[in-house]
Order: structure tokens, then sequence, then C-alpha cells
């Protein structure tokens, strides 16, 4: 026998080793006369135990919750729309991770994708979003903006604020498993919608295909430009498939308020302006996605929401609010401290470079945003980033005049 | 032939918003044939799983769309599938899928996401399994016509890996032929190809392939090294002996789904003395490829036949045979490699006739294809070309290295004479 094959009789995962002895004996006894095997027929010859992935190298959500019992359970499921646990998991079996980084490592197809393999998804999310029991808690929803207090930032401080989310039209597959007619069909549903907003919202769409070279290099220099995911985790997921076909970017007027069709999720929804005002950031960012909403409802469609998961998304990491509410903000005195790490985790913040997720901070600016989702409702997680950046702003204004700061009391994680 | 007959009634639910704006209900009914099966069976939620879905094309919601409304958009693109694939045929084709269930947008998703280059003309298009080229024969018949220089689809394909029948080869100039290599690929029947197979048949390959490797003697005797158990000594000795294959990030081939759970079950076998190598599971089941220094190109392709027969008879002792039939021969992943799916050729020095005003129009003629010494897509260096047959199709294996063996010694003859000052215009060959 092949030294190899002893190697893989020694290693630790029997079940994979066992599986592929399986596969194969069964394989070998299957004398093939008719080379046209029916798909129920290699079924049998393939038990899920022969098709369990190897994850020994795995570090994400989804290989710490995977068990060769779920997997028997769910391999042979399929949504409405013939969704299967193998196309979620295939982005996370592609992509080992990093020891540092835990990735999610799977996505939904649908909306139904979240239910059918629940089994598979209520760990992940758990895993995820730090306890949250999909089963037994509810997510709360708030989008009046009238609620938030000390909202507006010091501009010397403060840089730009943002706030982001996502929304799925019900109905339609998600980008991982949609057909092209159905791609185009949010394209149209959500462009047709957004022709429908007035004054400072009122805007124009881009199409990715149909675009000028003036047109993309403006958006480009202005930093509204999406590119074909290169991200192999994006693209495992098949979310590139067909690009750029119905794929475009919208953007009112003032350039105050963002949409991206069709990228990793149906819609990603950003308003955001320069300098600190993070309380009329947030109201046009409330305002304009009620607006959508109403606009779309007219027509008979609708997000997709529940209950349980608040605002359904690809990604399990952005259900519920979806919600990124972030600042870029100077913090020379405070970055060098040792405690900053600390305080941002007591605050339930994240610090990110300017360039986004994954980039290095250039000199002492920070994007600091929130670090949950789900669980929190959208005013709740903005409130929190406006009292954390408040709270480091005078933490830095302190040791700016030599005094010291204190480690705040780290934040209630859930309501129960 | 048997008929499934399947009638059933998809009521739109709150989850169907296209079609609830036109307020209708949709009755089908649809005839199905035993080898190809209606893509949306009878129940709807939580569904029992009857197909193998392994692409993300078994949308059901895509039928309530008009073949119109799904028809990509080509119109940045030059490939063969491209070219071909009209939206009428879309419209024939779309609800289909092979018994394993592979559809029409399964077999075009990597032409569709690679518009190509307006130089280089790629498929654009694979096959899941065997049954692909008989279901999508709409679509693929005129793709292999295309690209097998006018094959038709009533031709027949002639296999004949007898190394007695090669005339000559064993006499190439080494101090012009540095290397000689004869390459090809191998499908198992009843398996799916490396774009749709699922974890458990990929496996299956391997622990076949190794079996029948295991069994190999003499020469042929070798080791078996799975990418997943590497060392790292072993990894460094591969890539040295520019054996070690890595994961694909070409596009072309990751759009198409072969790059999925890498590296499970892929690995390269190789003998003692490195003349005869065996790819597991990398754009096809296996890679079959035989090669050595200077131009011993008769001994090369004597290896290479006498190898591969003895794979074949070891699979066939474990009741398994290799896909091949008389109009296609060997079936593999792209449509281009069917027939003999091989690439016989060496690298040589070429440095005048390569400078030659008529280099292009003599290896056209010859029937050869000239690449750099890095494979298809780099260039030569220091006057160093790879010259290989450009055919696939409708020629035998022998007919195929005798062109090579042919070719590069007339090409030899040439570089002598340019060397010494002399002409070449009576050398110049017919078009074969």
């Amino acid at each position: 026998m092949a030294s190899s094959f002893t190697r893989m009789m020694s290693g630790r995962n029997t079940a994979v080793v066992l599986a592929s002895i399986g596969a194969s004996t069964l394989a070998s006894g299957y004398l093939m006369t008719d080379s046209g095997v029916t798909a129920q027929e290699r079924m049998k010859m393939y038990p899920p135990s022969a098709d369990f992935p190897d994850l020994r190298k795995h570090n994400n959500c989804m290989a710490a919750a995977l068990t060769p019992g779920i997997y028997g359970r769910l391999r042979d499921k399929m949504t409405p729309n013939n969704w299967t646990l193998d196309q979620c998991i295939q982005t996370g079996v592609d992509n080992p991770g990093h020891p540092f980084i835990k990735t999610v490592g799977m996505v939904a197809g649908d909306e139904e994708s979240y239910e059918v393999f629940a089994e598979l998804f209520d760990p992940v999310i758990k895993d995820r979003h730090n306890g949250y029991d999909p089963r037994t808690m509810k997510h709360p929803t708030d989008l009046d903006a009238s609620k938030i207090t000390n909202g507006t930032f010091d501009d010397r401080y403060v840089l730009s604020s943002r706030v982001r989310t996502g929304r799925s039209i019900r109905g339609l597959s998600l980008p991982p498993a949609c057909s092209r007619s159905e791609r185009r069909e949010v394209e149209r549903v959500t462009v047709m919608a957004l022709a429908g907003l007035k004054g400072d919202l009122a805007g124009r769409y881009y199409s990715l295909s149909s675009m000028t070279e003036q047109e993309q290099q403006r958006l480009i220099d202005e930093h509204f430009l999406f590119d074909k995911p290169v991200s192999p985790l994006l693209t495992s997921a098949g979310m590139a498939r067909d690009w750029p076909d119905a794929r475009g970017i919208w953007h009112n007027n003032e350039k105050t308020f963002l949409i991206w069709v069709n990228e990793e999720d149906h819609t990603r929804v950003i308003s955001m302006e320069k300098g600190g005002n993070m309380k009329r950031v947030f109201e046009r960012f409330c305002k304009g996605l009620k607006e959508v909403e109403r606009l779309i409802q007219e027509r008979g469609w609708e997000f997709m929401w529940n209950e349980r998961l608040g605002y359904i998304l690809t990604c399990p990491s952005n259900l519920g609010t979806g919600l990124r509410a972030g600042v870029h903000v100077r913090l020379p005195n405070l970055s060098k401290d040792s405690r900053f790490s600390k305080i941002l985790d007591n605050l339930r913040l994240q610090k990110r470079g300017t360039g986004g997720v994954d980039t290095a901070a250039t000199g002492d600016t920070f994007d600091i945003s929130n670090l949950d989702r789900l669980g929190k409702s959208e005013v709740e997680l903005v409130q929190l980033v406006v009292d954390g950046v408040n709270y480091l702003i005078e933490c830095e204004k302190r040791l700016e005049r030599g005094q010291d700061i204190k480690v705040p009391a780290p934040l209630v994680q859930f309501r129960r | 032939m048997e008929f499934h007959h399947i009638h059933f009634t998809t009521i739109v639910n709150h989850h169907s918003r296209a079609l609830k704006e036109k307020k209708t209900l949709l009755v089908c009914s649809f005839v199905v044939l035993k080898k190809d099966f209606c893509l949306f069976p009878k129940e709807n939620r939580h569904t029992v799983r009857t197909i193998m879905p392994f692409g993300n094309t078994h949308n059901s919601m895509k039928m309530n769309y008009s073949a119109e409304q799904e028809y990509p958009d080509l119109s940045q693109h030059n490939n063969h599938m491209a070219k071909v694939l009209t939206p009428e045929m879309y419209a024939n084709l779309r609800d289909k899928q092979t018994p394993s269930g592979f559809t029409l947008d399964d077999v075009i998703q990597t032409g569709v996401d690679n518009p190509g280059h307006p130089f280089i003309m790629t498929v654009g298009c694979v096959a899941g399994d065997e049954e692909t080229y008989e279901v999508f024969k709409e679509l693929l018949d005129p793709v292999i016509e295309d690209r097998h220089g006018g094959y038709k689809p009533t031709d027949t394909h002639k296999t004949d890996l007898n190394p007695d029948n090669l005339q000559g080869g064993d006499d190439l100039d080494p101090n012009y032929v540095l290397s000689s290599r004869v390459r090809t690929g191998r499908s198992v029947r009843g398996f799916c190809l490396p774009p749709h197979c699922s974890r458990g048949e990929r496996r299956g390959i391997e622990n076949l392939s190794i079996e029948a490797l295991s069994s190999l003697d003499g020469d042929l005797k070798g080791k078996y090294y799975a990418l997943r158990n590497m060392t790292e000594e072993e990894q460094q000795q591969l890539i040295d002996d520019h054996f070690l294959f890595d994961k694909p990030v070409s596009p072309l081939l990751l759009a198409s789904g072969m790059g999925r759970d890498w590296p499970d079950a892929r690995g390269i076998w190789h003998n003692e003395s490195k003349t005869f190598l065996v790819w597991v599971n990398e754009e096809d089941h296996l890679r079959v490829i035989s090669m050595q220094k200077g131009g011993n190109m008769k001994e090369v392709f004597t290896r290479f036949c006498e190898g591969l027969t003895k794979i074949e008879s070891l699979f066939k002792d474990k009741g398994h045979e290799f896909m091949w039939n008389e109009h296609l021969g060997y079936v593999l992943t792209c449509p281009s490699n069917l027939g003999t799916g091989l690439r016989g050729g060496v690298h040589v020095k070429l440095p005048n006739v390569s400078k030659h005003e008529k280099f292009g129009e003599i290896l056209k003629r010859l029937r050869l294809q000239k690449r750099g010494t890095g494979g298809v897509d780099t260039a030569a260096v220091g006057g160093v070309f790879d010259i290989s047959n450009a055919d696939r199709l409708g020629f035998s294996e022998v007919e195929l290295v005798q062109m090579v063996v042919d070719g590069v010694k007339l090409l030899v003859d040439m570089e002598k004479r340019l060397e010494a000052g002399q002409s070449i215009d009576d050398l110049m060959p017919d078009q074969k």
C-alpha cells in the first residue's frame, strides 16, 4: 500500500479515513455496465460519511460547529429553492482560515437556509454573536433616530461619520444562489424604488456594466466604486458569478447616501459625511431606509426580516441589524496607551485601519465602530458608538492635559 | 426508453413576488425521459434531495423567469461557448440536466464569468460528467466542431496506443532537443468530473488510483504523495523536479468549480526514475505524463503507452473503465482535450528558425504549436521553444506523436541550415 495511505490510517479523524475506505469499497463493488448512474443510486453509494469534509486544519465557526451527526442529518435536505448544506459550507471548506482570525465559514443561499439548516446555523450564530440563541431570544429593531443623544462629536478629533447596513428582498435568492434573472430582478426592484426618492435623497444609479470611463474614474476617486470580489472567502461562495451583470451603485446628489446593488448582499446601504455629526448621519440612514422600504412595499415587495434573526443577510455575521456605525477619529495619545484595547473591548467597540476591514491604521487615525450586530437594536448600537467615541475623545483630551484615564466597566451583553 | 410523466402545480406563495405582481398560477407539465430529469421535483418545502447539486445553479426560482430573462450577457465575450450559444439554444437546454444533476448553467458558468481576450479564444464550457456531452449535444457539438478543426457530430475517432506503429522518433538530435514529453488525461467512468464531483467521489477516485498505481512494477514502480499529507521536504523535492501542481489560480478553472475542497483527495504519483508521473484530481481525474531529457521521443511514447495500458487494465480488474466512446474518444473535463487528450512535445533550441518570417506558417502546416518553456501562456526563453501537436481529436495518438517527431526533425534540419547560412526554401513542408 502506498505510504500515504498508511498515514491516512493513523490520522486522528477516523471518520474521514473510514469514509474514504467506505467510498472506495462501495465504488469498487459497483460494476458499471450503464454509464448513466442515477442520482438516487449515487446517493446510496455515498453515505454522508463519505462526503464529510476534512476540517482538521480549519479555524472558522462552521468547522467548530459541524459534526458528522449534523452533516448526516442535513446533507440530503434542500430549501424550496434546491439550495443544499454543501453549498452553504463550501466557502468554509475551501478557506481553512487563520489561527488568529476566526471567520464564519458559511453563507445562506436564501431566507429558508436559516430554517432548513438551523441545526448548523444556530450554533454558528451563537458562536459569532456572543451567545445569542435564535431559538429562545428575540432581536429588537428600532430605527427611530430621534432617540440618539449627544450624537455630535468634536470635529477636531472625528474626521468622518458613517453608518452602513444591508437589506435583502424577500422572495429572491441571495447572492450565492441567485440566478441571473433573480439578480436582475433585485436590480430592477431596487433601482425603481430609489428613483422615487426625493429632496436631499434624490440621486442616480450607475450600472457597473454600462458605466462610462469618466463615471468610473469619478466613483473610484470618491471611494464609492466596488469591484469584483477577489477574496476567496467571497468567490468560493459563488457571489461573483456573472460579474458585472446586474451590479451597480446608486448615490444621492449630495453624495451622503449610497447603495451598492448585488455585491455581497442584495443591497448595502451607506450613510456618511465628513465631520462628527453622527446623529444626522443616522437620521438620514433611517429616513432613507424607511423611504426605500415604503417604495418597495407599494409594489408588493418587502425586506427579509423575522423576529428571531432580525434582517436576513447572506453572511450570518451580518444578521440582526447588519449595522456597522463608525467614525474615523484621531487618537494620537490614547492609541499609544497600553489600556487602549481593553477600553475598546469593554465599550464593545472595534478598531480597524482607515481602509476598512483587514487594513492597518495610518498615523493616529482609526476607524472605530460597534462590534455587535445581533441582539441589540440599531438605536442601541448607534448610541453605544456615540457614547463610546465620546468617552474615547474624553480620554484623549485628558491624556493631552496630562491627566489620567479610567478603563470603563464592561457593557452588558443582552437584555434578558 | 421509459417515460416518467410528472405533472405538478407550483402555487405562488409569498416567496414568489415576481409572479404575485402578475397574480398568476403556474401549472407545469413535464414529460421526462429516462436520462434527463425534470429540474424541479414535486415536493417543495424541506424536500429530500433527489439530485446532487454542487454548483449553484439548481435554483428553481429561475424557472419562474423566461429564458430571455435568464440568458447571460455575452456581448463582451470571446470564447467558443459565447459564439455558439444563442437565446434559442439556451431556451431549449436550460431545463435539462444530466442524471447526476449537471445543468446548462453549470456547463457555461466559466465562460460567462471569463469573457476572454480578443486574441485568445478559450472554450468557455466544461463537462460535469460523461453524460454532459450527450444531454447538451446541441451546444457542445458546434463547440467541438469549432475547436477541433471541423470535427463533425458523425465523425469517429481512432485510438492507437501501439508504440510500434511510430516510425523513428528515437534519434532527435539532443544538441537541439533538450527534453521530450507526452501527456494525456483519463476519466474514470461512473464518477462525476472535477467541476461537479462530490468529496466522496473525489476520494473514491483517489483511492482507486492509489490502488492501481501501487501495483505498477519494474521501471514504473513508484510512490504517491497526497497534497494534504506532504512533508516539507517532499514538497520541496517535488517543486524542484517541476512535478508539484498547486491549487489552480486561473479564474477559468476556479469558475468551473474544480478548486472546491482543495487539497482534499489531490495528489501526485511518480515512478522512481521520475519519468512517469500521474496527477490525481487536478483538472481531470487523472493526468498521465511521460517525460525524459533528450530527444528519444520513441522511448517516452513507449513508456507512455505501456504505462497507460497497464493502468487501464488495473482499473478494469477492479470493475472500472475509462470514459471513452467511438465518437469523442477519451472523455475529459474540457472539450479541448477530447479524443486523445494528448499533447506530445519537446523543448527544442530554435533561435534561428524562430526568427524566420515563415516560422508561424511552417508550424501551421506541420500542425504544430509553439509555447514558452513554462508551458501554456508563457514566453520562450533563450530561443528554446516548447513545440507540440496542435490537434487532440480526429487523429490517433500514434498519428499525433508522428507529426511531432517528423515536424521537429524538420525544424532541427532547418535550424542547422540557417546556422550554416543556407536557405530553407526547399524544405518548406506541405499542409498536413
